[in-house]
């Protein structure tokens, strides 16, 4: 007679996905907008991209072994490659290997192994990288380059490319401006803007399809949309947080450019300039740093959107997606802790619930109406 | 009828075809039957007979202790060969006193009560027998059902809704009672009422048992009062609390029982045992069991003799095509693992299932990345990451304050884990361990009561000693006054009195 001894509590089955395939659908939702930045910007962007992640990666393996953490089985997880992929989305493309080295290493480090690794962090990794390197790269971080589409006549060869990322590019040669940068600019000097936005071509349909200076992988929202929504639709992240941070950037921008609109830039400009769409498709809705509950999940949402358009508008940076999204990375275990579900049973101030005899009553009499 | 949708649930896949559409054969009687004492939650029953006994099939073999327990019965006619500590049917591997029948093979009957008309009798009485048959909770539960059906007596039983949801993949031993003895589970179900005073029944079946709901519907047609009602697929539907919220949209308020609202549920096994002891005058001495799992050669529904050894069933069942990983009592989602086949059948096993490695689809477990899946599918509105962190940690005050008390074990949170987290073994342990700790501050308070009332009746002692002391000498002293006063005795018979005790 066979004897199996496993006291092992149930389930005794599982459903299929993994947090490994969870890791590998965002990474393929990535794609498209990736494959365009590539595309847009060329071999550079292309170098960049590359040598974010595989630092990432070689910063998580180091942390791991220093943690005496089994590396191959904590590196299949996929979460260093999300981490530096999206990372490099928010670069400047042309920036030079460095940035992309420093990058890796404070996102991995200083944003997730510090607090114990994966799922620990507070912060959105990622995010964390590109402020510490916003603050301490200031002009290489806000050096962008005009579009130079591969296979165009100034795109750089593979050469030229390897040149621009381990030597650095001569910025007069094709240098560009980001859309919020450039309108932030041109407002400080007084101009309205209606003077600003059409000689520059930044109608919404461009910012949309993205043909515009910016990060890596910012400028699509139209590629970056499809992303969110094949995850949305694969269930790796509900609707709540996108939404609701794209509705109140847009009622804020909305309002304000009915008030004043040579001042204030329209709904559309705010949702599809910089990196509105990619953080509120991207970033925002990871799982570790952002609340568990709809309700917390919308109450992050809005108040991120919110606090990106008062950046952004009157604050001293003209994008502040990495800046909002770590102060409500900061408020979130605040509103997990308001914003727990009912419990069966229960009222929703954790009392015990109640009901009227009449409302009983009413309910089994209507339990006879077939 | 309006149906509400209960929060969170899961699917996991049925695989209940392998068994579904196959008819209920009939164990042949195994040679031995392992009969345990506990196969109820409450009191374990105490033997009423002795070993060289010969019993005929029903005749009692262990009363129940208390009023939650449940009496057991002689499965067939025998030689009652010893009692001893058998293996029990549990994870542990624990012993469970256990009644050894040896089958002589003619499966001959007691003299049963003659028929009666129960809708003619007191309900009290309908809950006496079904005490007295040893009924208890089939779906898995296993509480003794009498005290249920008690319930009307006290509060008043607005609706009866009968489970026949089987929401656990691979069981069907319902889903094949429903089809093919309809009409008993129904009159059952028409006797709880009568016992209930309740005029109200919802029989709640899942829709992916059409034939079930067809096979019922028809059973009902002629009473208005019981209805069937198709639910949807939606593990734990099951569960008490969550077919009540899908029946009824109330909820069973937190610490409370359902007879608080007015709701009463009952398994349509325990509803066909009823219809058994109260229209033929037979104790509960079977139910029908699913055999299945990949491992088995043929899976399929027994009616099983309680007693009977696991190992007999996958025989009977053609073997195993593989090595099975795991053997469950139960359904793959709550059912237990079971320490070896040597373990008998008891009244709560719905299925005996053996899984291959294949079909159990653990992982290596790895780090919660918090994407809040657990909390969305947790049906009682908990936060099964935030609850792992804290029982592991032993903060089990923090978790009591999460709601880890509400939890009802039904796994879906571990179901559906992208990192294969096992949250419920978690919860389990930390349950077990608060439950534990109640325990040694139950016994604390009692050994300080116990303690101080031994001081108290020591001091009681004591000075009850000391009075006594003094009345002695204040009679003594009251003797030697006298006897000074009193001219001293003559005689020596006087003297003999006085000296005897």
């Amino acid at each position: 007679m066979s004897t199996i001894t496993t006291p092992f509590s149930g389930p005794h089955t599982h459903a299929l996905r993994t947090s490994g395939q969870i890791m590998g659908l965002v990474l393929l939702a990535l794609v498209p907008a990736t494959v365009f930045g590539f595309y847009l910007f060329g071999w550079p962007a292309v170098n960049l991209w590359l040598i974010t992640i595989l630092s990432s990666l070689l910063f998580e393996a180091f942390s791991l072994k220093l943690a005496n953490k089994p590396i191959l089985f904590s590196l299949s997880d996929g979460s260093a490659v999300v981490t530096g992929w999206l990372l490099a989305m928010t670069l400047p493309p042309w920036a030079p290997w460095w940035i992309g080295v420093v990058g890796g290493g404070m996102a991995i480090i200083l944003g997730k192994q510090v607090f114990g690794g994966i799922g620990q962090n507070l912060f959105n990794p990622a995010m964390l990288a590109r402020v510490v390197l916003l603050i301490s790269f200031p002009v290489e971080m806000t050096s962008w380059v005009t579009p130079q589409p591969l296979f165009s006549a100034h795109a750089p060869t593979f050469l030229e490319g390897l040149n621009i990322t381990f030597h650095g590019y001569s910025l007069d040669m094709v240098s560009g401006a980001s859309s919020l940068g450039a309108v932030r600019t041109e407002l400080t000097q007084g101009h309205a803007l209606s003077t600003i936005l059409v000689p520059h071509h930044y109608t919404t349909q461009n910012l949309a399809l993205g043909f515009i200076s910016g990060s890596l992988g910012e400028t699509s929202a139209v590629f970056i949309i499809l992303g969110g929504l094949f995850l949305m639709y694969k269930r790796i992240f509900t609707w709540h947080v996108p939404v609701a941070m794209l509705t109140s950037v847009a009622v804020l921008a909305t309002l304000f450019h009915a008030m004043n609109p040579e001042r204030y830039a329209d709904a559309g400009f705010h949702l599809f300039a910089g990196g509105m769409i990619l953080g509120a498709f991207f970033i925002a809705t990871d799982p570790v740093t952002s609340p568990n509950s709809a309700l917390g999940k919308l109450i992050f949402g809005a108040s991120l959107g919110a606090l990106d358009y008062v950046i952004r508008t009157w604050g001293g940076y003209p994008e502040a997606i990495a800046f909002s999204v770590m102060i409500m990375n900061a408020m979130t275990p605040l509103i997990d802790h308001y914003t727990r579900p009912r419990i069966y049973g229960h009222t929703w101030r954790g009392a015990t619930l109640k009901y009227s005899e009449d409302k009983l009553d009413t309910v089994h009499k209507s339990r006879d109406a077939l | 009828m309006k149906l509400f949708r209960f929060r969170g649930g899961v699917h996991p896949e049925g695989h209940k075809l392998a068994t579904g559409s196959r008819p209920i054969e009939v164990l042949p009687m195994p040679k031995r039957l392992y009969i345990p004492m506990q196969q109820h939650i409450g009191a374990p029953a105490e033997p009423a007979v002795k070993q060289g006994h010969h019993v005929l099939k029903g005749r009692l073999l262990a009363h129940g202790q208390g009023t939650i327990s449940a009496p057991v019965h002689a499965p067939t006619s025998g030689t009652i060969i010893d009692i001893v500590d058998h293996t029990a049917p549990h994870p542990s591997g624990l012993t469970v006193r256990t009644i050894i029948l040896e089958a002589d093979g003619k499966d001959e009957w007691m003299e049963t009560e003659t028929t009666i008309n129960p809708f003619e009798i007191d309900p009290q009485e309908i809950a006496v027998r079904v005490g007295a048959a040893g009924i208890v909770g089939l779906g898995g539960a296993t509480f003794p059902s009498a005290v249920k059906l008690k319930l009307g007596d006290k509060q008043p039983i607005k609706t009866l809704i009968i489970n026949g949801g089987e929401c656990e993949p691979y069981l069907t031993c319902d889903d094949r009672l429903m089809q093919e003895r309809a009409q008993d589970v129904v009159d059952g179900i028409r006797i709880m009422m009568h016992s209930l005073r309740t005029s109200r029944a919802l029989i709640a079946i899942e829709d992916n048992k059409p034939d079930a709901i067809e096979a019922m519907k028809i059973a009902t047609n002629l009473f208005d009062n019981v209805m069937v009602v198709p639910v949807p697929s939606l593990y734990p539907m099951g569960s008490e609390k969550q077919m009540i919220h899908a029946l009824t949209g109330l909820e069973i308020p937190a610490g409370k029982r359902s007879a608080d609202i007015g709701v009463l549920m009952h398994n349509v096994g325990t509803a066909y045992a009823v219809h058994n002891t109260i229209r033929k005058g037979r104790p509960l001495l079977s139910r029908i069991v699913t055999v299945g799992g990949g491992a088995v050669r043929e899976p399929r529904n027994l009616e099983v003799p309680l007693g009977t050894l696991v190992s007999e069933l996958f025989e009977y069942c053609g073997g195993f095509i593989k090595a099975p990983e795991r053997i469950l009592m139960g359904g793959p989602m709550m059912g237990q693992v079971m320490p070896n086949m040597h373990v008998p059948v008891i009244k709560g096993t719905s299925g005996v299932i053996a899984l291959t490695k294949k079909e159990i689809t653990q992982q290596q477990t790895m780090a919660c990345i918090r994407c809040g899946s657990c909390a969305q599918v947790c049906p009682c509105g908990l936060l099964p990451m935030e609850l792992a962190t804290r029982s592991n940690k032993g903060q089990f005050d923090n978790a009591i304050d999460y709601g880890l008390l509400d939890c009802i074990s039904c796994g879906s949170c571990s179901y559906v884990c992208p990192s294969h987290i096992p949250l419920v073994q978690y919860f389990n342990y930390a349950k077990g361990a608060i439950a534990a700790q109640n325990r040694d501050k139950q016994k604390a308070t009692e050994t300080r009561d116990l303690a101080k009332q031994r001081t108290l009746r020591l001091e009681r002692e004591a000075e009850a000693k000391t009075r006594a002391a003094e009345a002695r000498k204040a009679a003594r002293q009251a003797q030697q006054q006298a006897k000074q006063t009193t001219p001293p005795p003559s005689t020596k018979p006087v003297a003999t009195e006085e000296a005897a005790p």
